[in-house]
């Protein structure tokens, strides 16, 4: 095993869960493959929306597979940074409007 | 931009770029992926159309050119030798299209000939034009006419539907002049409803990756280039970048050789390898000789069959009832909805 922990190549692996769990696995896969499939929202659209949401969660893999397969599916270097920023900025403004429940808190108990 | 040829590079040599595509990495060799399915070896199922290369010669230098065509290229077809094309395509009716492609070939100077006497024999022509050329000099401005006067089918390039993408692939300025080729098309009435005169755009990812779907990029183009441009078109065709020749040097030379050919196995398609397009095409390079298609004449893998590798003694029995050379490079066809001149080839 490598000794860290993350590698691309196991991005490569990520079927390999259904070995463990089987049902549950198949389940995720076929369910997945539908999310991403052309709907009411266009599959451009929604590879833009993982891209976003793969950097609110910081998962290496995502962003490895979702940077490719948002410029494979035409959106430019800009629209792709602007979709960071608006995960970034969902990001800070929840961990900043949450500075209201500090400021509740200290009303509350301060004199 | 020169070609690689002018800067004596050593992938201008087809040898060099078969010992390439052989050797560098671990690859599945193409023709076993073929035998596990059947298909080897690879047979022809008719022979409709006829691709003819007439020049290496091309007013650009684009990126990912599998031709290595550019203005310092001299190759073109003499007449003679499309006097032999016309033979071939006389003596032999199941030729029903004739492709012309090059470099440019609207630079040849025999080329408004070769279209003329192509359409004496009443066949369908598709012409491979970049576009650019029509804006390139005054005595090519004419050229959307002399296409609708002999119902020509014009299939270009554009690689995107924004001139970021299209110049980083095909060089500076070369979006713009596309845009105003494509309205003096339509002025005439190619690609518009009911006029007959087809006009088909060609997409090539700009980088290391593999074409997204060929029926949701056509909505998107058409929906983009009206809206920007007020442009019309017929169909989108995505193909897929062989890794030969200016390809397979960026893909080298960035560091995505293996990775790609990777991602060309992995999506290795059994409908889209039934389908592919030397299947029923024919394909002759500028100086005559007889190719599977495109791809292999610029790897100079001649067809087969020793005794007919030439127009001047192409032998149509043998031709059809040859076997298809194929090499690595061809997983570049099958991977995915699969990829041909025209465009997609499994659903
Ligand atoms: S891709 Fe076409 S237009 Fe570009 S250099 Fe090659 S032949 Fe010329
Ligand atoms: S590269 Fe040529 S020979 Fe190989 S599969 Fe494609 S069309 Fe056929």
């Amino acid at each position: 095993m490598e000794n860290h922990y993350y590698n691309a190549e196991d991005l490569g692996k990520f079927g390999a869960v259904s070995e463990w769990q089987k049902t549950m696995g198949d389940k995720f896969f076929a369910w997945y493959s539908e999310v991403f499939k052309e709907g009411a929202l266009s599959a451009k659209e929604k590879s833009l929306i993982a891209l976003a949401v793969a950097h609110a969660v910081q998962c290496p893999y995502c962003i490895d597979a979702y940077s490719s397969d948002a410029f494979e599916k035409g959106w430019s270097e800009e629209q792709m940074m602007e979709a960071v920023h608006v995960a970034a900025a969902i990001r800070g403004g929840a961990s900043l409007v949450h500075g209201v429940q500090m400021m509740n808190k200290v009303k509350e108990i301060a004199m | 931009m020169k070609s690689l040829q002018a800067m004596h590079h050593l992938l201008a040599e087809a040898g060099h770029q078969i010992e390439v595509l052989e050797h560098q990495g671990e690859l599945p060799m193409f023709r076993d992926k073929l035998q596990v399915v059947g298909l080897f070896p690879l047979l022809p199922v008719s022979a409709e159309i006829f691709q003819v290369n007439i020049g290496k010669m091309c007013n650009q230098t684009c990126r990912h050119c599998h031709v290595d065509a550019a203005p310092d290229r001299k190759e073109i077809m003499t007449r003679e030798t499309m006097q032999l094309c016309l033979d071939v395509l006389k003596n032999n009716p199941s030729f029903t299209t004739v492709d012309v492609t090059g470099g440019a070939p609207e630079m040849n100077p025999d080329f408004r000939w070769f279209v003329e006497e192509i359409k004496k024999l009443n066949k369908h022509i598709i012409v491979r034009c970049n576009l650019t050329i029509i804006l390139a000099n005054k005595r090519f401005h004419d050229l959307p006419h002399f296409f609708k006067k002999h119902e020509v089918e014009v299939v270009s390039s554009l690689p995107f539907y924004t001139q970021d993408r299209t110049d980083r692939q095909r060089g500076n300025g070369v979006f713009e002049h596309s845009i105003q080729a494509l309205q003096m098309l339509n002025a005439v009435g190619y690609g518009t409803a009911g006029s007959g005169l087809l006009l088909n755009l060609v997409y090539n990812p700009a980088g290391a990756f593999l074409p997204p779907s060929q029926a949701a990029l056509e909505k998107e183009y058409k929906a983009e280039l009206l809206k920007r441009y007020n442009i019309f078109f017929n169909n989108l065709y995505v193909i897929t970048n062989m890794p030969i020749s200016r390809y397979l040097d960026y893909l080298l030379v960035s560091g995505n050789y293996e990775k790609y050919m990777d991602k060309l196995v992995n999506a290795f398609n059994v409908a889209a390898a039934k389908n592919v397009m030397c299947r029923n095409t024919i394909s002759v390079s500028w100086d005559g000789f007889l190719y599977d298609c495109d791809f292999n004449q610029m790897l100079d893998l001649k067809v087969s069959c020793s005794h007919s590798q030439h127009l001047s003694s192409f032998d149509a029995k043998a031709m059809n009832q040859r076997s298809i050379v194929v090499n690595q490079h061809c997983y570049g066809c099958t991977a995915g909805a699969g990829s041909s001149c025209g465009g997609a080839v499994a659903k």
